[in-house]
C-alpha cells in the first residue's frame, strides 16, 4: 500500500507540482495517474522512490515512511519503468534485466538465470538476451524495461508512461501483457499515462490529476466515466463515455437468443430471414441475406460479411457492438473457443441499461 | 627538388645513430607524449567525470580550459625554461596543458551524452552515485573518451617538436637545424618522421578503442574518435607548420 498525506511539491523556481496529494494506492492494484501533460503525474510517482522529495507532507510505502530509508536501498525494492525504457546500451538484454538482483549482491549466474525467467515471462524468447537494447524494436525494449523492474520481486511498480512510445497496436497488446502479469503477479501498481483510454482499460483505480498537481477525481474506472465529479473531469474523460462506459457493465442480464445457422459447403434451403453461416466448428463464417438464392453447397462468396463478435461473459458493450455492426441487426454470441452459441439484439441489451440505470434509481 | 632531399636525408645511414640519430629522438619524442598525455589525463580525466557526473561547475570547466587553449605553447615552454631552468620538467609541464583540453572537453561531453533516461534508470534502479557513474556513465562515455585522447595526443606529438628549442633532443630538432642551416630536406623529413609517429599513434589508440568499447556502444555507431576530415586537416597542417601545434601561433 502506498499512501500519499497531504504531500506538495514546489520546485526552485516556485511550480507546485503537486498540490496537498491525499491518496492510498491499494496494494495488490494498478492505480493509474491521468491528466493533461504538466500536472504533476510524474512528479508524484518519482516522489515514491525519492528520485524527488516532497516538499512537504508524508510518502508511507506499507507503513514505512519513505523519508527514513536511504534512497538506494528504497529503490532496489520499489521497480521502475520509464517511458524509453532507459535500457543501458552497453549491456547485453540479459545483463540489463540482472541489474537489480547484481546490486542486491546476488552472484552474476544466479542473477542470470533470474534475468533469463523473467524474459521468459514478459514472453521474450531466450535468445534475444544475448542481444544489445539497440537492436531491439521499441515494444520488444519496453517488455525488457518490464522485465528489469520486476527483476528483483518488488512487491512495488512505478510505471511512467511505459507504452506512450510505442504505436498503437503493439501498446495493446503490452497492455493485455501487462493485464495478464498483474493476475499472476498481484504487485502494487503506479502506472502514469496521459491517455484516459488506457487509463481506464488497465486502471482498476484512477487519480485524474488537473493543472497546478490537484487530483480532481480518484474512482472506479466505470464510476469515472458514468459520474465525472466536475467539468473538467468530464471534459477530460471525453466524448462517448456514455457508450465507453459499458465496458465495466456486466452482460450477464443479456439473454443471449437463438440464431437461425447454415453450413458452409452444404446444399442451402431458400429462405426469407438472416442466417448465419458457421463451419464445422461452429466458427461464424459471415451472413446469408434474406432471399439469396443457393445453387449447390454453399460458398462464402455470397456471404456478407460479419460484425463484431460477442464472447459471452464480456462486458455489455460488446454486446451492444456486436449487434449494432451486424448486417442482420443480430449480434453474434460466441464462447470462449469462438464457436457460435447465439445471437443478442441491440434492443434486448438497451432494456437491460434501461433497467439497469432505473435500478440505480 | 625538396622531397628528393628529405628522401635522402630519411634513408642516410649517418641520420640513424648515435645520440643525436633518428631511433634515439623519435624515442624521446615518444617518451614526452606519453608522459604528457598520461599527466592530462591523470588531471582532466577524474575532472570531467566529476563536473559531468554531478554538473556542478560546468561553466568553470569550459572558461578554464578555453583559457588553457588560448596560451602559447612555445611561449609557455620559453618562459617555464626562464623560470625554472632547462630540463623536462618546463616542456612536460606545457605539453601537459596543452593536452588537458581535448581529454576534459572529451571526458566531460562523453558524460554529458549519456542518454537522461539511461542515467534516470540507473539511478530508480537503486544505484549509488559511484555505481552510476563507473557502471553506467564511463562505458558510454568511453567513445567521446577515448576520442579527446586521441585529439591530446594527435596535438602533442606535434606539438612536442619546441622542446628542441630548449635543447632537448625531439623530432623537432631536424626541423629546427634544418630551418636554421637552410637544409629543407632535413626539415621535411623531420615534419615527416613527426606525422608518421602521429598516425601510427593514432591507429594504435583506433585499435585501443575497439577492444575497450563495449559492444553494444559500436552497435549504436555513435562518434568514434576525431572526424575523419578534420584528422586529415590536422595533419597536412602539420606537416607544414611542424612546430606549431595549433596553439602556438
Ligand atoms: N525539475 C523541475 N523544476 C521545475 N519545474 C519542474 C521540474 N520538473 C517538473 N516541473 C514542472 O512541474 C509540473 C509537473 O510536471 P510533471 O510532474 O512532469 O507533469 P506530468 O508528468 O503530469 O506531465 C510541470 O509544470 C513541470 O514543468
Ligand atoms: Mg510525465
Amino acid at each position: 500500500m502506498i499512501e500519499f498525506r497531504a504531500v506538495t511539491k514546489r520546485f526552485d523556481d516556485g511550480t507546485i507540482a503537486v498540490n496537498n496529494l491525499d491518496l492510498v494506492v491499494e496494494a495488490g492494484t494498478i492505480t493509474v495517474f491521468v491528466g493533461p501533460s504538466g500536472c504533476g503525474k510524474t512528479t508524484s510517482l518519482r516522489m515514491v522512490n525519492r528520485m524527488i522529495d516532497p516538499s512537504s507532507g508524508t510518502i508511507l510505502v506499507d507503513g514505512k515512511d519513505i523519508l527514513s530509508v536511504d534512497p538506494p536501498m528504497l529503490r532496489r525494492g520499489i521497480g521502475y519503468v520509464i517511458q524509453q525504457a532507459g535500457l543501458f546500451p552497453h549491456r547485453t538484454v540479459l545483463d540489463n534485466v540482472a541489474t537489480v538482483p547484481l546490486l542486491s549482491g546476488w552472484s552474476r549466474s544466479k542473477a542470470r538465470g533470474r534475468a533469463a525467467e523473467l524474459l521468459e515471462l514478459v514472453g521474450l524468447p531466450a535468445e534475444l538476451g544475448k542481444r544489445y537494447p539497440v537492436q531491439l524494436s521499441g515494444g520488444q525494449q519496453q517488455r525488457v524495461g518490464v522485465a528489469r523492474a520486476l527483476a528483483a520481486d518488488p512487491p512495488v511498480l512505478l510505471m511512467d508512461e511505459p507504452f506512450s512510445a510505442v504505436d498503437p497496436v503493439v501498446r495493446e497488446g503490452l497492455q493485455d501483457e501487462l493485464l495478464r502479469l498483474q493476475a499472476e503477479l498481484d504487485k502494487t501498481i503506479v502506472f502514469v499515462t496521459h491517455d484516459i483510454d488506457e487509463a481506464v482499460r488497465i486502471g482498476e483505480k484512477v487519480a485524474v490529476f488537473r493543472e497546478g498537481g490537484i487530483l480532481a477525481q480518484y474512482d472506479r474506472p466505470a464510476e469515472l466515466l458514468a459520474r465525472p465529479a466536475d467539468d473538467f473531469v468530464a471534459h477530460f474523460v471525453g466524448k462517448d463515455r456514455g457508450y465507453r462506459s459499458l465496458s465495466f457493465v456486466d452482460a450477464s442480464g443479456v439473454e443471449v437468443g437463438a440464431v437461425p445457422l447454415v453450413q458452409v459447403s452444404e446444399a442451402v434451403e431458400p429462405s426469407g430471414e438472416w442466417r448465419l453461416a458457421v463451419d464445422d466448428r461452429r466458427h461464424p463464417r459471415g451472413w446469408l441475406a434474406p432471399g439469396t438464392t443457393v445453387d449447390g453447397p454453399l460458398v462464402e462468396d455470397v456471404l456478407k460479411p460479419g460484425g463484431s463478435l460477442f464472447e459471452v461473459g464480456q462486458s455489455i458493450r460488446g454486446a451492444l457492438d456486436a449487434a449494432l455492426s451486424s448486417p442482420s441487426g443480430l449480434g453474434v454470441a460466441v464462447d470462449a473457443e469462438g464457436a457460435v452459441v447465439g445471437a443478442v439484439t441491440a434492443t434486448q441489451v438497451l432494456a437491460v441499461i434501461e433497467g439497469l440505470r432505473e435500478s440505480r434509481g | 627538388m625538396i622531397f628528393a632531399d628529405a628522401f635522402a636525408w630519411l634513408f642516410d645511414p649517418v641520420n640513424w645513430s648515435g645520440a643525436k640519430g633518428i631511433p634515439l629522438r623519435t624515442g624521446v619524442h615518444l617518451l614526452y607524449c606519453l608522459g604528457a598525455v598520461l599527466g592530462a589525463s591523470a588531471i582532466a580525466v577524474p575532472l570531467g567525470l566529476f563536473v559531468g557526473h554531478t554538473g556542478r561547475g560546468g561553466t568553470f570547466l569550459v572558461g578554464g580550459s578555453n583559457a588553457l587553449r588560448a596560451l602559447p605553447t612555445l611561449g609557455l615552454v620559453t618562459f617555464l625554461y626562464l623560470i625554472a631552468g632547462g630540463g623536462t620538467g618546463p616542456v612536460l609541464i606545457a605539453l601537459v596543458v596543452l593536452a588537458i583540453p581535448p581529454i576534459l572537453a572529451g571526458t566531460y561531453a562523453g558524460i554529458q551524452d549519456v542518454d537522461r533516461g539511461v542515467v534516470d534508470a540507473a539511478k530508480g534502479m537503486g544505484m549509488t552515485g559511484g555505481q552510476v557513474l563507473w557502471q553506467v556513465e564511463l562505458p558510454n562515455a568511453l567513445p567521446l573518451l577515448i576520442g579527446g585522447l586521441r585529439n591530446a595526443t594527435l596535438q602533442v606529438v606535434a606539438t612536442a617538436s619546441v622542446a628542441a628549442y630548449v635543447g632537448i633532443e625531439t623530432l623537432g630538432r631536424p626541423l629546427l637545424d634544418g630551418l636554421r642551416v637552410l637544409d629543407y630536406g632535413q626539415f621535411v623529413g623531420g615534419a615527416v618522421l613527426i606525422a608518421l609517429l602521429a598516425v601510427v599513434l593514432d591507429l594504435v589508440l583506433a585499435g585501443a578503442q575497439k577492444a575497450i568499447v563495449p559492444r553494444g556502444l559500436r552497435l549504436v555507431g555513435q562518434p568514434t574518435g576525431p572526424k575523419k576530415g578534420k584528422r586529415s586537416q590536422k595533419l597536412v597542417a602539420l606537416a607544414a607548420q611542424p612546430d606549431s601545434g595549433g596553439s602556438t601561433a
